[in-house]
Parts: C-alpha cells; sequence; structure tokens
C-alpha cells in the first residue's frame, strides 16, 4: 500500500535526503527537477521515493520547465516540490513571479552554494538570501524558511508545504550546502491528518465562484482544473474574475492584496528561536548552518562575562521586523554572521533604525565561519 | 432579412466568456476563426468540456484562454508545454490543450517543444503560425520566411526558419497537421482527431495577419490573405514533413502529415512505476 | 435542383432556408462572411457600428443555403444562421 511506505523512526541521512523525506510526508505527491550540486540528492532521492508512494517524478529539460511543471501539477490538485541551487534559482525566477500571481501553492527548496554564477558548485554560500526576497520582478511577498539540520529541514518541509496551503504562495526552503550534505539523524514521524493543511477549497458553485475573490483573512479558495469551474487564471494583472484588467486600479487592488495577505498574517509565518536574548547586550542574528556555529560563538561569549544573545531566524522572508525593532530598543549592536557580503544584516539595520548598531561578519563563501570569528566581532561590539 | 441585434445566442456562446466579448483581436485576424474550429471540435470530438484545461502562452494567439470558457491557463512566455506537462501529470484525466502562437512555441518554448513531443506526452498543440510576433508589432520569429519583412528584418529577414512539421514529427509526435483558417472543416476534424488521439499531437495553424505580417509584406487585406492561402495550397495527407517548408512564395503544403502509435510518457511512467511498487 | 441520382447524404447536406443573425458590437468589418459566402448572398452595407466599423447585411435571403460558411469564418464570432426547420447546420 502506497502510503505505507511513509518512513516512520530514526534515521541517519543528509539534509536533501531528508527535505525529500519531509515533503512525502507533508504530502507531496510530484516533483519536477533537474539535477543540480549540491541539491541533487533531493531529485535523486524523490525519483526513488515518489513512485514507492503513488506519486509522480519527472525529469524536466531545464529548471524553466521545472517550475513550470510544479505550478502546473498544483493548479491540477498535486502537492508539488522542485529543487535547486543558484544558477536554477536564478532560471526559476520569472515563473516563481507566475505563482506568486497566480497564488499556486508549492515549495521550492534552494540548497545555495557560493556564487555569482557558476562559483562553487560543492560549496556553501548564503548569498541568495535578497534574491529569495526579490529576485522575481514585480510587487509579491513570498515565504522562505531557512533550516539548520537535516532534522529541521525535514520538519521545516512539512512546515512550508502547510504555509503554501494556508496562504496560496510559493514558499522557499532556503537551506544550504552544509546543511544539505552533512549526514546526521532524524526523527520521522507520520504526521497527523490534522497537521497537514489543505487548500481552502470553493464554497460557491461553478457559475458563481471567482477564483480571486478573497475571503476575509486575503486569501481567496481554490479550484482545480477538471472540477467544472471553467475558471481562467492569468500571470496578467487581473480582478476577481481572474480576468486581465488593464488599470492602475486593478494593479492597486491585486499588488496590495498580494503582499498583504503575507504581511498581516505574519504572525502566524514568523518563526525565532531566541538563545539568553533577554538580557542581552549584544544580538547575534544568524540563520541557516551560520546559526550553528553563533550558538557556540555566544555560549563562549557568556562564558567570558559577556551578556550575547543569539537571534535564530527560521522564516527569513517575511522578515521577522518587530522583533529585531523591540530588541534594538534593549540591545547595543547586533552582530549578522552570514556567508555572503552582507544581506540579512541591511534588514537588520534597517529594524534596528539606529537605535543599536548592526555588525556584518562576512564570509564570502566556501566554507563556514570559525566559532572565534563570531566571538571576535561580538567581543568588539561590547567596546 | 438580416436581423443585426444580439438577442440571439450564438451557437458557440456556451464554450465563451461572453462577458468579454468582443474580443481584442483584430479584423480578419486568424486567430478568432481556429477558436472557432476548436469549439467546434470539443463537440465533434465528444469529449466533456469540464475535463478539457486549455494552456497558452504569451502573444496573440495566447488570448485565446482568457476567451473560452473552460477551465483555462494564460502562463508565462514559452512555458505553456511545461505547465501543461505538470497539469497532465498531476491528474491524467485532463484533456489538455496547448493554444499558442509560432514564436511561444518554437523560439521561447522551443526547448520545451521539442521535450514535449519526444516524450509523446497526451496532448494536444494547436500552434498559430502567422509568421511574425504580432502582439508586439511585428517583429520576426522562428517561422518568418526568408527575405519577409517585419519590424526586425526592415531590409528583409535574413534568419532561416523552421519547418514545425519537420521539427516535432522528428521529435517523436504521434499526430501531425498542417491547416489554414481556410480550410476550416478540415481544421475542425484535425483538432477533434488530435484531442482524442493519445499521445502528442501538433496542428500547426496559418493564420492571416492583416495588421502587421501582412501589411509589412504586402499581402493586401485579410480576404487577399485567404485567398492566397487556397491558391497557394495543396493537400498532400501522408506527405513526408521535411517537404513542407514555406516560403514567401510557392506551393504550401497543407494535410494530415503524420499519424502513427507509440506509447506515451503515462505509459512508459506507468510500467516503470509498477516495479517500485512491487518492492 | 434536378438529381438524375440522389446522393447519399443528399439529406443532411440539404439546402436549408436560414435567417442570418448578425452581432453587431461584436463585427469588425472584416469582410471574410461576404467574399467567401459561396452564394454571394451577403454584401457589405453602409451601417457602421459603435466602433466603427462597418458591417455587412443579406442582400438576398433566397441566396442563403444555410450552409454555415459564414459562421465559422467569423472571427469575432459575429455572425450565425438559424435554419428555419430548427435543425443545427454546422
Amino acid at each position: 500500500m502506497a502510503d505505507d511506505a511513509i518512513l516512520e523512526g530514526e534515521f541517519f541521512m543528509n539534509g536533501d535526503e531528508a527535505c525529500a523525506e519531509g515533503a512525502i510526508a507533508a504530502g507531496c505527491r510530484f516533483f519536477a527537477g533537474y539535477p543540480i550540486t549540491p541539491a541533487t540528492e533531493v531529485a535523486e532521492r524523490m525519483s526513488r521515493r515518489l513512485p514507492q508512494v503513488g506519486g509522480v517524478y519527472i525529469q524536466m529539460e531545464d529548471e524553466l520547465a521545472s517550475m513550470n511543471a510544479v505550478l502546473g501539477a498544483s493548479w491540477a490538485g498535486v502537492k508539488a516540490m522542485t529543487s535547486t541551487s543558484g544558477p536554477g534559482f536564478s532560471l526559476m525566477m520569472e515563473n516563481l513571479g507566475l505563482g506568486a500571481m497566480l497564488e499556486t501553492p508549492c515549495v521550492l527548496v534552494n540548497i545555495q552554494r557560493a556564487g555569482p554564477s557558476t562559483g562553487l558548485p560543492t560549496l556553501v554560500g548564503q548569498g541568495d538570501m535578497m534574491q529569495a526576497r526579490w529576485g522575481t520582478h514585480g510587487l509579491y511577498e513570498l515565504i522562505s524558511l531557512v533550516p539548520s539540520s537535516p532534522q529541521e529541514i525535514y520538519d521545516l518541509s512539512v512546515t512550508a508545504f502547510n504555509l503554501s496551503e494556508r496562504y496560496r504562495v510559493p514558499v522557499l526552503i532556503m537551506s544550504d550546502e552544509v546543511v544539505g550534505h552533512m549526514s546526521e539523524k532524524v526523527v520521522m514521524r507520520r504526521v497527523p491528518p490534522e497537521d497537514i493543511v489543505e487548500r481552502r477549497r470553493p464554497t460557491k458553485p461553478p457559475g458563481e465562484y471567482w477564483p480571486y475573490e478573497p475571503d476575509d483573512d486575503l486569501v481567496p479558495p481554490m479550484a482545480i482544473a477538471g472540477q467544472g469551474y471553467r475558471f481562467h487564471v492569468t500571470g496578467l494583472t487581473h480582478d476577481e474574475r481572474g480576468y486581465p484588467v488593464m488599470t492602475a486600479e486593478a494593479q492597486d487592488v491585486l499588488a496590495r492584496r498580494l503582499v498583504d495577505k503575507i504581511r498581516v498574517n505574519r504572525s502566524d509565518i514568523i518563526m525565532l528561536e531566541e538563545v539568553d536574548t533577554e538580557d542581552a547586550d549584544v544580538i547575534v542574528c544568524a540563520y541557516g548552518i551560520t546559526s550553528r556555529v553563533a550558538r557556540r560563538a555566544v555560549r563562549q561569549a557568556r562564558d567570558g562575562g559577556i551578556r550575547a544573545g543569539l537571534v535564530k531566524m527560521i522564516t527569513v522572508w517575511p522578515f521577522p521586523e518587530d522583533r529585531i525593532r523591540e530588541l534594538a530598543s534593549q540591545a547595543r549592536a547586533f552582530v549578522v554572521p552570514e556567508i555572503n557580503y552582507g544581506q540579512v544584516v541591511l534588514e537588520v539595520e534597517r529594524c534596528a533604525a539606529g537605535k543599536a548598531r548592526a555588525v556584518l561578519v562576512p564570509h564570502m563563501g566556501g566554507g563556514v565561519h570559525r566559532p572565534e570569528t563570531v566571538l571576535d566581532a561580538i567581543r568588539g561590539a561590547v567596546l | 432579412m438580416t436581423t443585426a441585434v444580439t438577442t440571439e445566442k450564438h451557437p458557440y456562446d456556451p464554450y465563451l466568456r461572453v462577458d468579454r466579448m468582443p474580443h481584442i483581436w483584430c479584423a480578419g485576424c486568424g486567430v478568432g476563426p481556429a477558436v472557432g474550429c476548436f469549439i467546434k471540435a470539443i463537440e465533434r470530438s465528444g469529449v466533456n468540456p469540464d475535463r478539457i484545461a486549455l494552456i497558452s502562452g504569451i502573444g496573440c494567439a495566447g488570448r485565446a484562454a482568457g476567451y473560452v470558457r473552460l477551465d483555462s491557463f494564460h502562463t508565462t512566455h514559452g512555458r505553456a508545454l511545461p505547465f501543461a506537462t505538470g497539469l497532465k501529470l498531476g491528474n491524467p484525466e485532463l484533456n489538455v490543450v496547448i493554444f499558442s502562437g509560432d514564436g511561444d512555441l518554437a523560439a521561447i518554448g522551443g526547448n520545451h517543444l521539442i521535450h514535449a513531443a519526444r516524450r509523446n506526452i497526451d496532448m494536444t498543440v494547436i500552434c498559430i503560425n502567422n509568421f511574425n510576433y504580432g502582439m508586439t508589432g511585428g517583429q520576426l520569429g522562428p517561422t518568418t520566411p526568408l527575405e519577409a519583412r517585419s519590424s526586425t528584418s526592415p531590409y528583409g529577414n535574413f534568419d532561416p526558419p523552421f519547418n514545425l512539421p519537420h521539427l516535432v514529427a522528428a521529435c517523436g509526435a504521434t499526430y501531425v497537421s498542417r491547416w489554414t483558417v481556410i480550410h476550416l472543416r478540415q481544421l475542425e476534424r484535425s483538432i477533434a482527431e488530435a484531442m482524442v488521439k493519445p499521445g502528442f499531437s501538433f496542428i500547426e495553424v496559418l493564420a492571416p495577419c492583416p495588421t502587421v505580417y501582412g501589411r509589412m509584406n504586402k499581402l493586401g487585406q485579410g480576404t487577399d490573405e485567404l485567398h492566397t492561402y487556397q491558391s497557394r495550397c495543396v493537400v498532400q495527407n501522408g506527405a513526408d514533413p521535411k517537404d513542407a517548408e514555406i516560403g514567401l512564395s510557392g506551393t504550401i503544403i497543407v494535410g494530415k502529415f503524420v499519424d502513427t502509435e507509440r506509447p506515451t510518457f503515462w505509459d512508459h511512467c506507468m510500467k516503470v512505476f509498477k516495479k517500485a511498487q512491487k518492492k | 435542383m434536378k438529381l438524375w441520382r440522389k446522393p447519399f447524404d443528399h439529406e443532411a447536406k440539404a439546402v436549408r432556408p436560414s435567417k442570418v443573425v448578425i452581432n453587431r458590437e461584436r463585427c469588425k468589418g472584416c469582410e471574410y462572411c461576404v467574399e467567401f459566402c459561396p452564394t454571394g448572398a451577403l454584401v457589405m452595407s453602409d451601417e457602421m457600428n459603435a466602433k466603427g466599423y462597418l458591417l455587412p447585411k443579406v442582400a438576398d435571403e433566397e441566396k442563403c443555403l444555410g450552409c454555415g460558411l459564414c459562421e465559422v469564418i467569423c472571427p469575432d464570432f459575429g455572425i450565425f444562421v438559424i435554419p428555419q426547420d430548427g435543425s443545427r447546420t454546422t
């Protein structure tokens, strides 16, 4: 029986594989992808496991086709996913925008590597974080989740599908090569049906249903193809009927709702883990593999008498503005280690609004920070 | 006696989004009659309209998705085919039809075209070929004949065009035909045939574009373009697609070129997936 | 028409007197119906719709066979025939 093939128990596997398993546990039954280091193992695992659970795996001719096939499968009513890294992420951008515009639930996994361009295919980077927010053109807001371990990527894969179905939005899992390729214990549990979110179905019958008439939470119920609703959806700016409308008024209504449906619901979406922040003078903001390095550095700082704390960002987009603003009144400085030349630090600095300094600890990619480097920055921040 | 009233419903109205009529296509545009043939083909084929998903790309032909009353998707430029692939694999019961243009399918979408044909995915592609990019003002495209004028080939086109039936047949499509919009009855029958036939079906529809391509190449009014199709076209069912090139003048071969059987993508997929489930 | 042999489909393809209906809002005056009507039953009129397109009109309803070619060739779904005997032509 296909469902019996969902794994339960304790396993030892890498982040890519755990991501695939998390997706299957969440109900993903369609994967369309293209091989790219360091995300290939997600596709390989899906090619092996999806047929076992009654799903479909297809290897498309390129990343553009992969993103579109994922959207199509979602509109057929199937939870769908793709995985890639930097160069493929760039190729998927236009149609990620189509996903945002059509309000299509789906998950896109980016196992980040150092860039730009071909960069370091087998080595870590975190240089796509701003691209995750702004990479496709125009006005929209997407959700980005950042795991820091194979266990976490498994759990966040389930969360990602749930959020995408709940808010009818593509959700990005912005992982990195170290998390993707490290092997650790992963505890897999059968997710009970009440913890799996399915997209809201239409309550109005065909003839009265319009595809973009939102409910009070700004999310419209979603019909799928083949059930007689005879809906039309388009990437052009459209009204509630789904028909293209070329006016500034229609653009105002639509673009605002696409962004607001995430912003208004952000307390439901944003996840942070805080360590020792209650009395912290210096707060380290980190995400992904860097948060694990930061954890040690914060502990070492505390041992050395510095009141340091850690905000581990699990949700990077929408950015946890409210909490950072709060902490800016309390702390003297934020230390932001990231494997890039300054991306998320710009958001921290913006939210700190001059009340606290934002100190970037960059690493261009190809490796992770040493705890000492972050500790030095923490020490420097209290001077 | 002529009645110029609108209280009588046009027989195609059940398949049209009448709240969006009149449509944006130019006077004499070839896309309109092609859509009409498609609508009649739905009835002729007996396919349940609720199970049809119409996907289009960007361009004049791509606007068709917005005017037919079916589950329809107006996607990004060139990407109708992979979107349709996802839809079909997500729900194999859907009857998937792609309605798009020569530039959308063969230039930016060229890679997807050859792979979808190679896979023999069960879908029907209606390619409206008006020899240029009409929506954006008449630029040359992958099917513009040599020496033809366009807004980006003011001295004449020097970019050799595709022979689409040859391309698609070579990639593995199991049904390939070419008609023009003046071959109304044959086109309707061809679309109906293709819709019920499993596998990748490709129908090239030569269409007049009096506003840009026709005007720039001094082809006259839309009626003149259609008369020219009548005189230049020769019906040769079973012709070898490699002989079906189109120049600025000379014979145009139309007809049903390929109608063969080959396992579809889903056939291959299911055969292999059974192995996975046995374990 | 006097036939010395009846074609098998002579009833299906019978000539049917029909009413021609033109949708003045949809018509764009492209003249396809006029040009390709096999009997020349349609001509262009001097009447213009709200968008400024000249409309066709039936010159001689006796000539209309009810073949429905105008209906299928019209790019705008703007003209169709209603056979007087209630059948559907196309």
